[in-house]
């Protein structure tokens, strides 16, 4: 940086004494605002629940309660959350990828294409008790479409909802990737005699495996943070970790229960981290051919 | 099955382009597939949205037409507070984001470069901790915020920490497509305060990225339920809950909802189409 935050003004002439006089602030106080702010919304809240996790609802320290992620009523949470994590995001992989495919394939000006990125944009973000609501009026018990039997069935009936957000949001994040397969690779193969079968299993496939693992893998993410739209979807019975954390955060049982909660919502935390730690890692290897 | 050029839409031009036939048959199939999958997806995604709408226009007994549940927008018990309150977080949040990020961001770049990987770190975090998880160690926070203030107008506070990785995604696009350094060096030698750099020289020149920082931040603000829900405080989307579970036919949450979702919807068309063009000009 040639200028620094004391010099005066360009060519005008600054009397040496007022200058000298300045005290000169080092740099990184102008971060200090931010960093005040995160510390206390951001920082701060995630170490009293990792703290509390280890201490019983007195204070004392408490190393056994991390156990309790592993007694059979909490594993069978984390066990539904697991199933309709995968689910959806399978599902939403899969079709999100078809989808991408499909866009890719045809005029990168095309009308199709622009209007299915602007929607996968909206659609993605649009999750929660309207989504619920918009799928008890299509297929629930209401449904003008159908009224389908399964729809309150856990994963399957959730999975379908889950489905609705998922695949946009599949298509955002892959079809870079997708736009990354040069013509000219297929162009080179086919002119060596590979059939489609042979380019999709020997080039293309194995050039978006990893970027379509890691998609896969933010959209597990996705899922396992997502509680509106199961809230608003079946709100007797809890079937996976948020809720569980809800109901021990709100129900009138006790204080006893906070403890449950900093350990349900640690063990998301960890869940969360693993998830993303490998979805980062596939990023970087799909990063080396798709540029 | 063939990705063969990506130009050229219609299937007539390849056979003048490419003679031989297997090409132009390949061509054909891959249209057909691809309207196919159009198709099919569209009806996935434009259906439940369809049956919101008539269910919005549903009358008191079934297959009438009426426009009552719009109207009771307005004048339904609780809703209007509600969308009050969710409309000045809105503000809130985006504005106290904006203010928190774009001077921070810039900043860095120019004094504190050493600090951006853990300050994207710190912005990204928030991705990686789900809301419902967060809530618990908020609940505490939150306690001694009730001591001074009861309003939910206080859930602002959290969501600027939820809207910071999307704010920051954004800025950071609009400032790497600025030279900063240059811009800041030629205002600070041309004698513009640090104050000045930043709201007149260089915000300008990324009112783009800004505005999308802004929208983006509005929409999770007007969608969000999980924290406001789960620290009892009552925003839209608590509301139409509620509104659900006491009276499960009352067709005014689907006008109510409706309308949110266009709204959202409208924000974030904004976003892709000033985007699009800023693509195009620059």
């Amino acid at each position: 940086m040639a200028v620094t935050a004391t010099s005066p003004a360009g060519a005008r002439p600054v009397p040496p004494v007022r200058a000298g006089r300045r005290v000169r602030l080092p740099a990184w106080l102008g971060v200090t605002p931010f960093l005040a702010y995160v510390a206390i919304f951001l920082l701060l809240p995630t170490g009293i629940l990792v703290v509390d996790a280890f201490r019983t609802p007195s204070g004392a320290l408490n190393l056994s309660s991390p156990k309790l992620l592993f007694s059979s009523t909490v594993r069978s949470y984390f066990i539904g959350s697991f199933e309709l994590c995968l689910i959806s995001s399978v599902v939403g992989a899969v079709f999100g990828a078809i989808l991408a495919y499909a866009i890719a394939s045809g005029n990168p000006n095309g009308a199709m294409r622009q209007l299915y990125i602007a929607a996968s944009g909206v659609l993605a973000q649009f999750g929660g008790v309207t989504l619920a609501f918009a799928f008890v009026v299509t297929i629930g018990p209401v449904g003008l479409l159908l009224h389908a039997s399964w729809f309150y069935t856990f994963p399957w009936g959730i999975s379908v909802i889950y489905a609705y957000f998922q695949i946009p949001l599949m298509v955002l994040v892959f079809l870079p990737a997708m736009d990354g397969l040069k013509i000219q690779w297929r162009e080179a193969s086919e002119s060596l005699g590979c059939s489609a079968w042979q380019y999709w299993r020997y080039i293309g496939g194995p050039l978006l495996a990893p970027a379509f693992f890691g998609a896969a893998l933010l959209l597990f993410a996705n899922a396992l943070s997502a509680f509106a739209t199961i809230v608003a979807w079946e709100n007797q019975i809890a079937y996976i970790v948020p809720q569980q954390i809800y109901l021990a955060i709100n129900s009138e049982v006790g204080l006893s229960n906070l403890n449950v909660a900093d350990v349900l919502a640690l063990g998301m935390i960890i869940m969360v981290a693993i998830v993303m730690t490998g979805y980062a890692l596939l990023q970087r290897r799909a990063a080396r051919w798709l540029r | 099955m063939a990705a063969v050029t990506s130009l050229g839409e219609t299937p007539l031009t390849a056979p003048a382009k490419r003679p031989r036939g297997l090409q132009a048959r390949r061509r054909r199939r891959l249209n057909l597939f691809r309207y196919v999958v159009f198709t099919i997806f569209g009806l996935f995604f434009l259906l439940p949205l369809l049956a919101v709408l008539r269910f919005s226009l549903e009358g008191n007994t079934l297959g009438t037409w009426t426009l009552s549940a719009w109207k009771q927008i307005v004048s339904y018990q609780g809703l209007l507070s509600a969308v009050e309150i969710t409309l000045e977080l809105a503000v809130l949040t985006s504005v106290t984001t904006l203010v928190l990020l774009v001077p921070t961001m810039i900043w860095i770049r120019l004094r504190v470069q050493w600090f951006s990987r853990p300050f994207e770190f710190l912005c990204l975090l928030p991705l990686t901790i789900p809301a419902i998880a967060l809530v618990v160690g908020l609940a505490p926070v939150y306690n001694k915020i009730r001591h001074f203030e009861l309003s939910a107008l206080m859930l602002f506070w959290i969501y600027v920490i939820l809207a910071l990785p999307y704010a920051y995604r954004a800025l950071s696009a609009g400032l790497n497509a600025i030279d900063v350094k240059t811009l800041s060096e030629a205002a600070r030698s041309l004698g513009a305060s640090w104050l000045r750099v930043v709201v007149q020289v260089i915000a300008p020149n990324m009112w783009q990225a800004i505005l999308n920082a802004l929208l983006l931040s509005a929409a999770l603000a007007l969608g969000e339920f999980t924290i406001a829900y789960t620290l009892l405080y009552t925003n839209l989307q608590v509301e139409l809950y509620s509104i659900s579970r006491n009276t499960p036919n009352a067709s005014v949450i689907f006008s109510t909802s409706l309308a949110a979702l266009v709204f959202t919807f409208a924000l974030l068309l904004i976003i892709s189409i000033v985007g699009r063009r800023r693509r195009r000009t620059g």
